[in-house]
């Protein structure tokens, strides 16, 4: 094998001395085979090199070039969202923001406090962050700052190199300029969710900085709004460092929707809501199209842009006005007697005369039962029963042409209904009926039932959007179906099979209630030339409970009113529900005036607002931040944490059903009630949640109205 | 010597071997140049400069005698063990592996100093030895404890790297000096069967990581494999001509390690691409040829052994850097001499040539030399 060991051990074996010369001899061998050792591997490098260099070198180059140049998405700038007068309900605002990717951290805690004193974050904030770090799946960015001011922005890129996994970047924010005046309408915007990302691998979702619409018309148009993400390549070093930008792309903008909302109308009218838990829905009698679609009190969906921090958010799941419901869409209510109007209608159509006149004694007698009409209305006809709200009309003509003859009128004119709108969630409520109950209740209907159902009260359960819906089909005389989508009107829907004649008499009734004498005649407009018609309600939230206009917030009635104008012909409709504002004529209808008030003279109306507002604490943006910080102070960092996107969303279902008027009332159906006539228009008291003591009771004349007769037939009322 | 048209003290110098030196030392400096972003500082120069000093000095090595050599051979082994002592004291006390001595101009690595030590004494101890005792247990004991106390001291430094360098360096000499050879294939059977155990037990983790990376780089391209990778991305993406003087992105943007130590050969080939490589490789392949030419016509064992050891010390840092940044073997802080930034290499290798150039002296009737 190897010869000149053999022969060495050969001599050795031989016994011959080992000598000088043999000792060089193999010396001269021995370096040879090293030598010879040593170029073999330097043709070995020499091969691996060209290998690498030659044979492999596109491989390598490529390697090389994706070290050397980042390509980094940018975000696309979200298509705006417009109302009907092309002004912006949600644009975006360049923004110096700052993110992290968790996966990228080399020291977490170290750079997470650095970041905090940089930032000068507080305790809250940085819980909050380290909140997100820890729901985050680590490749997803997660936004440490947003909104930074360009010298804080500068400190955070020159301490990069310290801090690997931080990136700073100029980008674009969603805004909105109205904040929670269109929360519920238009939803907003988050980071997409790591499930997000694990359906679609689109390296654009862990894009720091990009955002999805994650609720209402944000998410029901993502793809309209999303836009074409630009790119930026740049030349960076290991740590991250930007060298030089090699070239860039630009995005391309998302397409704008336009909505029929009136902007200001919309910001107008959640103002005015004040500090009352309300809902406002104004339609536009022409084409359908909703103006305005507010629920108050709401949360502020920019500050849902960079994710939901624990305290708001334990903020606002303990808030009893339930800001994270939209009570426009998903609150129902009994519509009490804003269900009067209808019911003329359905009455007419099956034959009663409006000129026929009931005696109103004060209440109604069925049976072994006496149902307490408000008061003792004498002798009235149709117009004055709706005029005057009396009970005793509706009841014996409920009566008479039975309350079968009434809910489909109220299906038609779009109670119970649900509509094609778009990015909504309804719930459409109850028109009851014997079938409905069987079903529900497995029970027979009774003629309670019906005298209950028969003035909205009972079983019976409507949603704001469907109280204007009705409104404006009474208005107009047409079956319109409401549109949010400007320039999309939705078709009419079948004719309303009820002649003009009858529909006069019903508006003359809704004209007498605010210009006659009738129970709203305090919230008549002040527009010189315009009139408005309207119906109120109050709808009772508890049966047998002290009356509900005193007590806890929670046990007062639902204030409500429907209205429409101008009168002579009908352009806006709108229906407003205050929960908990006792009568209809003290909370809901003065909203309702100043809200379309600002539809015909905005001057005057913010007059109005403006001055209120001095009294509450200033807009709704301004009262959340004040009551945010005292939260802050309160509770400091003990919040418990919020859940992923599922958990927000089971939250805000949770919101849906914490108000279940419907079940409430109609277990025990045999109260009703109607609010008092408001002869002196100057006690109409247009803060009413703040002054409960204010009743104007002096005219009712019936001190325990409010209350019925007990259940039980034998004690019960005989006059 | 002398041709007449220069002194003949110039003329007399080896220059087919200072020649490709300094063509090699400015190449290493025009990349290092490079690596610095287009600057002589802080490396190309310094680097230049160190060249000429210890070319000196190597110069002046080559003119000592033989006798003072072998005369020198024990007392420099010994300080130099010293040394090495005295580094492991001072890490102690420091409380960490201090493997340098700071001498003000210069930092030494005693460890560096022990490469062309180890060759020195033992080719003194097999010249010595008795041609006779060549074959027996006496050829191989004292020569093996000559190697274990230096070696020992470096590895638990630890500096595996250096440590194998020397054993290497030693390993060959005691080859080169005509011992048995089935010994070395017993032992290198031995070795076969402990290195398992060794790399087990023996090795630290961070050495242990270094072998697994070697033999799997994507693995962890981001952790202990991103040198070898970037290392590979360098000269694989600098093709025949390479992407042209002060073009390399690895180095430029700190994506290739150690860009002027180590992995200079990564910096220069993704500059300069495969004919710098060939360049290089080619250089290094002259002097060591040289080398061992001159330990071929060497006048007698002692020179014989001294030459041809020297040549292997070089080789073994050309071919471990070589074989590491190419991906071939694992990352150990092996420079590149002549390349590579550093004064202790530098210094090492030009002991090693002037060493050489002596033994080429010696052979021609040491004409002319100092003590």
């Amino acid at each position: 094998m190897w010869p000149f060991g053999r022969r060495e051990r050969a001599r050795q074996t031989m016994g011959r001395h080992i000598s000088t010369g043999t000792l060089a001899n193999s010396f001269d061998r021995r370096a040879v085979v090293i030598g010879s050792v040593q170029g073999g591997i330097g043709l070995l490098l020499a091969a691996r090199m060209g290998y690498i260099a030659l044979f492999q070198n596109e491989r390598y180059k490529t390697l090389a070039e994706s070290n050397r140049v980042n390509l980094s998405l940018i975000p696309p700038r979200r298509g705006w969202i417009l109302d009907r007068h092309g002004t912006p309900l949600a644009t975006n605002r360049t923004d110096f923001r700052v993110d992290l990717v968790p996966e990228r951290l080399v020291d977490p805690e170290r750079t997470v406090s650095e970041l905090g004193s940089l930032l000068k974050l507080s305790p809250v904030q940085l819980q909050d962050l380290s909140d997100k770090i820890k729901r985050s799946r680590g490749f997803q960015p997660v936004e440490v700052a947003a909104k930074l001011d360009f010298d804080t922005f500068s400190a955070i890129s020159v301490r990069l190199p310290e801090m690997p996994g931080v990136i700073p970047q100029r980008g674009y924010l969603r805004y909105y300029p109205t904040g929670p005046a269109v929360a519920h309408l238009i939803g907003y915007v988050g980071p997409a969710s790591a499930e997000d990302y694990e359906v679609d691998r689109n390296p654009l979702l862990i894009t720091p900085g990009y955002k999805v619409g994650k609720d209402g018309l944000e998410k029901e148009f993502e793809t309209t709004l999303r836009g074409v993400p630009g790119a930026r390549r740049t030349e960076v070093t290991a740590t991250g460092r930007v060298v030089r930008d090699l070239s860039m792309r630009e995005d391309v903008p998302g397409n704008p929707i336009r909505l029929t909302i009136d902007g200001q109308l919309q910001d107008y009218a959640a103002r005015r809501i004040g500090l009352e838990s309300a809902a406002v829905v104004v339609i536009d009698c022409q084409t359908g199209g909703i103006l305005a679609l507010v629920s108050m009190p709401a949360f502020d969906p920019n500050s849902f842009v960079g994710g939901i921090g624990r305290l708001q958010w334990k903020m606002l799941n303990e808030d009893d006005h339930i800001p994270l419901l939209n009570k426009a869409l998903r609150g129902l209510y009994p519509p009490g007697s804003t269900m009067k109007p209808m019911a003329t209608l359905a009455l007419q159509q099956h034959g009663v005369d409006p000129a026929e006149r009931v005696s109103c004694p004060g209440g109604y007698r069925l049976g072994s039962r006496f149902f307490r009409c408000d008061a003792v209305h004498g002798s009235v006809d149709m117009r004055q029963a709706i005029e005057h709200s009396c009970n005793t009309y509706f009841w014996s003509m409920a009566h008479r042409v039975g309350y079968d003859a009434i809910a489909p009128v109220a299906r038609l004119l779009g109670l119970g209904q649900e509509f094609d709108l778009p990015g909504t969630r309804q719930r459409y409520g109850t028109i009851p009926d014997a079938a409905w109950k069987m079903r529900r209740y497995k029970q027979e209907w009774t003629a309670a039932d019906s005298l209950n159902a028969s003035i909205g009260q009972g079983y019976v359960s409507v949603s704001p959007l469907q109280l204007a819906v009705m409104t404006a089909r009474i208005a107009s005389g047409r079956t319109l179906n409401p549109s949010l989508i400007h320039g999309r009107p939705q078709p009419l829907g079948p004719a309303l099979p009820f002649t003009p004649e009858q529909f006069a008499v019903t508006h003359d009734g809704m004209f007498g209630v605010v210009n006659g004498r009738g129970t709203a005649v305090a919230s008549k407009l002040a527009v010189p030339g315009v009139q408005m018609a309207g119906k109120t309600g109050t709808a009772q939230v508890r049966a047998l409970v002290s009356r509900g206009h005193v007590g806890d917030w929670k046990s007062r009635d639902h204030s409500l009113f429907i209205g429409y104008a101008p009168t002579d012909a009908p352009r806006y409709a709108v229906s407003v529900v205050v929960e908990h504002g006792t009568f209809g004529a003290r909370a809901a209808a003065p909203i309702a005036r100043d809200v379309l008030t600002f539809l015909f003279d905005p001057g005057r109306a913010w007059d109005t607002l403006l001055a209120m507002e001095k009294t509450w604490g200033g807009t709704p943006t301004e009262r959340m931040e004040a009551r945010y910080r005292a939260y802050v102070a309160k509770v400091g960092t003990g919040a418990p944490s919020v859940g992923d996107d599922e958990a927000v969303a089971q939250a805000i279902t949770e919101a849906d059903n914490t108000e279940a008027p419907v079940e409430n009332v109609g277990t025990t159906p045999d109260t009703v009630r109607e609010e008092p006539p408001q002869t002196d228009p100057r006690d109409a008291n247009p803060r009413p949640a703040t002054t409960p003591e204010a009743r104007p009771r002096a005219a009712a004349g019936a001190e325990p109205a409010a209350v019925a007769e007990p259940v039980t037939a034998p004690k019960g009322g005989q006059p | 010597m002398s041709t007449g048209l220069v002194p003949d003290p110039v003329a007399r110098q080896p220059w087919t071997v200072i020649l490709p030196l300094l063509a090699l030392v400015t190449f290493g400096a025009t990349v290092l140049y490079s690596a610095a972003g287009g600057s002589l500082r802080p490396w190309a120069l310094t680097h230049f400069l160190r060249f000429f000093v210890f070319l000196a000095m190597a110069i002046v090595i080559s003119r000592v005698r033989k006798d003072t050599f072998k005369q020198l051979a024990y007392p420099i082994y010994g300080l130099t063990v010293l040394l090495l002592v005295l580094v492991e004291l001072i890490g102690g006390i420091g409380g960490g592996s201090q493997r340098w001595l700071n001498l003000g101009f210069m930092t030494l690595q005693p460890s560096e100093l022990m490469k062309p030590v180890i060759v020195l004494v033992l080719a003194r101890f097999y010249d010595d030895l008795p041609p006779s005792m060549t074959a027996s247990w006496r050829a191989l004991v004292p020569a093996a404890a000559l190697l274990v106390l230096p070696a020992g001291l470096v590895m638990i430094q630890p500096d595996l790297g250096t440590g194998l360098a020397i054993s290497f360096g030693a390993v060959v000499v005691v080859f080169l000096a005509g011992v048995p050879l089935w010994w070395f294939i017993a032992a290198g059977t031995a070795a076969l069967v402990a290195a398992p155990v060794a790399f087990f037990t023996l090795l630290h983790d961070y050495q242990r990581q270094r072998v697994f990376v070697f033999l799997d780089p994507a693995a962890d391209p981001l952790g202990t494999g991103y040198h070898i990778l970037q290392s590979t991305i360098a000269i694989g993406s600098g093709g025949l001509v390479g992407k042209g003087f002060g073009n390399g992105s690895q180095s430029h943007l700190d994506y290739l390690p150690e860009a002027h130590t180590d992995f200079v050969f990564a910096t220069m080939a993704e500059e300069w691409g495969m004919l710098g490589g060939l360049f290089v490789i080619g250089t290094f392949a002259w002097v060591l040829g040289w080398g061992w030419r001159v330990a071929l016509s060497a006048p007698d064992r002692f020179a014989q052994l001294l030459a041809g050891g020297m040549v292997f010390t070089m080789f073994f840092y050309v071919c471990i850097n070589l074989m590491m940044v190419m991906g071939l073997a694992p990352v150990v802080g092996i420079p590149l001499p002549f390349m590579s930034h550093g004064g202790s290499s530098m210094m090492t290798n030009m002991i090693c040539v002037g060493t050489i150039m002596a033994v080429a002296n010696w052979s021609r009737s040491g004409t002319g030399t100092l003590a």
